[in-house]
Order: C-alpha cells, then sequence, then structure tokens
C-alpha cells in the first residue's frame, strides 16, 4: 500500500510541475490543484498507515497497547483540502475574470503595466 | 504564562471585519468603525506587548490540552512586537484608505477584508503550531488575493495571476514540509517539534526539510530566485493596498523563515551558506532591479526585495548579534515600506502618473510635503541618525564577529544601491524642473479632495513618519528590545520550556 501511495503521489507532484511550466493560464490551475492533491496524500502517508486499529481505547483499557491509527494527520488533512477548496475556486474565477478581460489564455501575453490615478 | 487573553488580537480583527460586513454599502459608516477598530487594535497591541515585556511569554493551549496536544498561541516578545508594529500600520492604512480608495471600490468591501487581512497576519504572529501557521497564511492570502483584484483594472488582473499562482505553490510546498516534519516527529507545535528534531542524528532529511520550508517562505517573503511575482504585482493595486502589501506580507514570510530557522533548524552550517549566498543575490537583484526602474512604486518594489536580502543575511550568519539586526531590521522595515507606499500614493495623487522620468517639481510645488516625505526615503536609505541606520550596524557587526566578509561586501553595496536609488528618485521626482502632465479626466488630484480628505492622506505618513524618527532617534530602546529577542531566539529553551511546561535539556 505504501508503494503505490508514493508512487501516486510522485506521479501527482509530477504531473502538477508539469502542468504549471506551461504557458496556458487554465493548465497552471489543474497543475495546482494536482500539486495539492499530492501534498495531502504525502500528509496521509508520512502520518503512518495502520489498518484495522481505531484510535479508541477497547473496554476498560487505560493506554493503547499497541499501535493505532494517528487521527491527527486526517483532521490536518480535512482542514488542508476546505482550505485548498476555497483557493482553488478563487483561481478559478480569476482566470475566468482574466479571459474575459483580456481574451487571452497564453500567459506570454500578460506583460503590460499601465497605471491609474 | 497561561493566558486566553493571548488571541484577543485575532478576535478584534474578525470582529472587526465582521461588523464591517454588515455596513456593505454604507461606506462612510465603515470609514469611522474602522478606524475605530484599528486604534482599538493599537491599544490591544500595546497592552499584550506591555505585558509580554513585563511578564514573560504569554500563550494559551486551545481546550486546556496541555502542548502538543492543544493548539497554542503563543506571544513571545518577537510575535508581541510584530503585533504591535501591524496594529501600527493597519491603522496609518486605515486612515491612509479613507482618503484615498474610490468610493467604488469600498462599496465592494475593502474594509471589511483589510480587517480579516490584519486578522491572519495577527494569527500567523501568534501561532505556536505549524499547521495553524499554515492556516493562518492561508487567511493572509486569500484576504491579499481578494484586495489584489478589488476593482479588476487590466493590469491588477495580470499581477494577480502571477501572485496567486506563486502563493499557492508555496502554500503546497509549506504543506508537504509539515507533511514531512509530521512524519519525522509526530507533532507540530513549534515548540515540541524542535524538541523531537533535535533528538533526530539524521542530519540530511531534517536538511531537505528546511530546504522545502525555505522555497515556501522564501516565495512569500521574495527572496532570490523567487521574486518575480513581487515586482509583477505591488505596484498594481491602489496605494493603500500596495501599502499594506508591502509593508506586512513579505515580512510576515521572514518571520516564519526567522521563526523556524531560530526555533527548529538553527545552526545548521549548510543551512547558514545556503542562507547567505541567497540573501547576497536578493540585495544584489533587488537593489540592481529598483535602479533601472521608472515607476515609482515598482521601484520601491524592487527595494522590498532588496531589503528581504539584508535580514536573511543575518539569519544566514546565525550569531547573536546578526539576529538583532534581523530583527531591528524587521521592526524597521515594516514601518518604513508601509510608509514609502503611501509616499508612492501621495506622489500619484498629487501628480496622477508615477513615472519619474515625467515628475518632477514636487520641492517647488509642496515643500512642506517633500520635506516630510524626506523623512521616510531617508530612513529607508539608513542616513544616520535615522533608522535605516542602527540595525545595518548590527548586521555589519555580526558579519564581523563571524567573520563573513563576503555578505558584509554585500550589505554595504545594497545600502549603496539603496542610496543611489533614493538619490535618483529625490533628483527626478523633487528637484528637477516640473514638465506639463496631461491631466487625467478621471483622476481624483490631491489638490481636488477636501481639506479632510487631504489630511486623511497626509496624517498616517507623518504618524509613521513619527514612528520611524522615534525608532531612529530612540534606537537605545529598540536595541535593548531587539538584544532581548535576539538572545530569547538563540536560546529557545526557555520558549520551549514555557510551552511544554516541562524541564527539557537541548543539546
Amino acid at each position: 500500500m505504501e508503494i503505490l501511495l508514493i508512487i501516486i503521489i510522485g506521479l501527482l507532484h509530477a504531473g502538477g510541475l508539469y502542468m504549471l511550466l506551461r504557458r496556458s493560464m487554465f493548465k497552471i490551475i489543474i497543475g495546482l490543484i494536482l500539486l495539492g492533491n499530492g501534498a495531502n496524500l504525502l500528509i496521509f502517508l508520512l502520518g503512518r498507515l495502520v489498518k484495522g486499529h481505531p484510535p479508541v481505547l477497547p473496554d476498560g483499557a487505560k493506554i493503547f497497547a499497541e499501535i493505532y491509527a494517528d487521527p491527527l494527520p486526517q483532521a490536518v488533512i480535512l482542514t488542508a483540502i476546505v482550505i485548498g477548496f476555497g483557493l482553488q475556486s478563487f483561481a478559478i474565477i480569476l482566470i475566468k475574470t482574466v479571459f474575459k478581460v483580456l481574451e487571452t489564455d497564453d500567459l506570454d501575453e500578460l506583460n503590460s503595466t499601465d497605471e491609474e490615478i | 504564562m497561561n493566558n486566553i487573553l493571548v488571541i484577543a488580537p485575532i478576535l478584534l480583527q474578525l470582529f472587526a471585519g465582521t461588523i464591517l460586513l454588515f455596513f456593505w454599502t454604507k461606506t462612510q459608516i465603515q470609514k469611522v468603525l474602522s478606524i475605530l477598530f484599528s486604534f482599538l487594535s493599537l491599544g490591544l497591541g500595546i497592552w499584550l506587548f506591555l505585558l509580554t515585556w513585563k511578564d514573560g511569554i504569554q500563550f494559551t493551549h486551545a481546550g486546556n490540552w496541555a502542548a502538543p496536544f492543544g493548539i497554542s498561541f503563543v506571544a513571545d516578545l518577537l510575535s508581541a512586537t510584530l503585533v504591535l508594529i501591524a496594529s501600527i500600520s493597519g491603522l496609518a492604512v486605515s486612515i491612509f484608505s479613507v482618503g484615498t480608495m474610490r468610493e467604488e471600490r469600498l462599496k465592494f468591501g475593502f474594509f471589511p477584508i483589510m480587517h480579516f487581512l490584519l486578522m491572519g497576519l495577527s494569527g500567523a504572529f501568534l501561532a505556536g503550531d505549524m499547521f495553524n501557521l499554515y492556516v493562518w497564511f492561508e487567511v493572509v492570502i486569500i484576504s491579499s488575493f481578494v484586495l489584489l483584484t478589488l476593482g479588476s483594472t487590466k493590469s491588477q488582473l495580470e499581477g494577480a495571476i502571477k501572485y496567486v499562482s506563486l502563493n499557492l505553490l508555496a502554500s503546497s510546498l509549506f504543506l508537504i514540509g509539515i507533511g514531512f516534519v509530521y512524519g519525522l516527529t509526530g507533532s507540530l507545535n513549534f515548540a515540541d517539534v524542535a524538541v523531537k528534531l533535535s533528538a533526530i542524528s539524521n542530519r540530511g532529511i531534517i536538511n531537505v526539510t528546511a530546504g522545502i520550508f525555505l522555497v515556501s517562505f522564501g516565495i512569500k517573503s521574495a527572496i532570490f530566485p523567487m521574486y518575480f511575482w513581487l515586482p509583477a504585482s505591488y505596484h498594481t493595486p491602489p496605494p493603500a493596498v500596495s501599502a499594506i502589501f508591502g509593508g506586512l506580507l513579505t515580512k510576515l514570510g521572514v518571520y516564519a523563515l526567522v521563526r523556524t530557522f531560530t526555533l527548529m533548524f538553527g545552526g545548521d552550517e549548510f543551512l547558514g551558506i545556503m542562507l547567505s549566498i541567497i540573501a547576497a543575490l536578493t540585495i544584489l537583484s533587488g537593489g540592481l532591479g529598483a535602479l533601472l526602474q521608472k515607476n515609482l512604486s515598482k521601484a520601491f518594489g524592487y527595494l522590498i526585495i532588496c531589503h528581504i536580502g539584508f535580514m536573511v543575511a543575518g539569519l544566514g550568519m546565525f550569531t547573536e548579534v546578526a539576529i538583532l539586526g534581523t530583527v531591528f531590521y524587521l521592526f524597521h522595515d515594516i514601518i518604513v515600506k508601509t510608509n514609502l507606499f503611501m509616499v508612492a500614493g501621495l506622489v500619484l495623487k498629487i501628480n496622477g502618473t508615477q513615472d519619474i522620468s515625467k515628475l518632477g517639481g514636487m520641492y517647488k510645488s509642496y515643500p512642506l510635503i517633500s520635506i516630510l516625505l524626506s523623512i521616510p526615503l531617508f530612513s529607508l536609505v539608513g542616513i544616520p541618525p535615522l533608522s535605516g541606520f542602527w540595525p545595518k550596524i548590527f548586521l555589519i557587526q555580526g558579519g564581523l564577529a563571524s567573520e563573513d566578509y563576503f555578505l558584509i561586501a554585500f550589505i554595504v553595496l545594497g545600502s549603496f544601491l539603496t542610496l543611489w536609488v533614493v538619490a535618483k528618485i529625490w533628483a527626478e521626482v523633487f528637484w528637477k524642473n516640473a514638465e506639463n502632465l496631461p491631466v487625467k479626466a478621471s483622476g481624483l488630484y490631491f489638490n481636488q479632495m477636501s481639506k479632510a480628505n487631504q489630511s486623511m492622506v497626509i496624517i498616517p505618513i507623518i504618524f509613521l513618519s513619527i514612528v520611524s524618527l522615534y525608532i531612529g532617534f530612540a534606537a537605545e530602546n529598540i536595541y535593548v528590545l531587539s538584544e532581548k529577542i535576539a538572545a530569547d531566539l538563540m536560546n529557545p529553551q526557555n520558549y520551549i520550556e514555557t510551552i511544554l511546561g516541562i524541564k527539557t535539556i537541548l543539546p
């Protein structure tokens, strides 16, 4: 399971970085989403994968006798997913507005600077 | 000392932002309330600072769960001072935006979002937990995205694309770093992580983790070679927004670097060399970039980068005197950079352009204002005894002590480049003969403003100039404060013991 996750995380990061380096704005957003998901899975993996041991004390026990699933990484990932969702939706709206105003999807054309009072 | 009121500065800004949301279209009420809340937050900042100064570190753990389990909020002297300085800047920007922001932008919720941004900043300064710091970073960047794009002009949108994508990348990297730290230590509390990381013998993996944090915070604080988003975006929003960005956002990255690289990854030789090289190149590229710019705000944007280099240099030397210089520079820089962008805004409002080749004759037409504007400009250069001079002394002293002659050369070069840029700006904008600039019909010029609005533009500049003069002329007080902070940062024993509530021995 770990090996599979490692490969998936690697693919997500590689794909994300590849998309980030493209010239199209739309692909940048896709790249950021992939990268975010890769990071979330990475936390999940580094929080240790444990199967079938919930972080709940058995009846009568005072401490955990054996290794248990750590709930914290999952809480962290949940928060990160929610935050990432908000940021990504902002970014999508932003590129939509940029596309409407500038009528281009090509980042190389975004190089003007004008002023306003 | 356990004190739940540590989070009061955050709650106040949250309350302010929420209240202001209820007056969405009533901009007059928003203006009054925003200034009122900014004064309150300044009061709270002073209170928290005095409390921390007198009684030592203040902290609270969420739900009263002891340290590594409950999320901690910690106000040590560095955090408390930064909260205070952020509230000073916040007050100035609040007043400045009453004077300069256009009505239609205020109607899209400028003030509430500015207060949410300040909430995020206070939260980030007070966070004692790595993931909590991440969350506050996100609060800050989402607010800054909105502030940056408010008004949706063409240049703003172009700047925003670069700013948003690089900041999202930095957040992802921060998250990856958090994953690594959690995998290594099983904890996210700064104090706990510091203890557990020092027990790990494989330094290689710790350096990789530190490198990820360096890139992530490096993008946010605009160090070489990750600063390209800053000159592309900081000059595009209205001056009030630029002022709060230029003063506080990159400094948040520097704060995060200082916090993690003293508490968690401190004292590593490899990281020290990395930071020194990055600092030198940041100073060089920022200074040379500023020299080339024709746009006043863009030149100031490059100067931000140049001066971030000074702070990172102190961190790279990693001696107590150098850290003292870094901390001192941080305090001075927040005030001066906020002020500089307000100065740029005032120049724009008076002349209708920020192109320094077209500007001129400011000294002739506005002598008093010009003398006022000379204070932030020359504080920036660090002409003694103004505020920029003292931290550089300590940075150079730190470099001499650790024999980093190479960094000293770059610090001197950086100061010289800053002097050159400011001298050029002074000659071009204030002394040169004025050209007849075309008058824009849509523009709101300074001399068309009402007297009340004019004073709203001038007062914050005077206010921050007084603060910078205080930092310059009462440097002894700031020195004592920075020395104490530097001692705390270099010997985090006290911090760790206070937060974890146990005696620990760091190697």
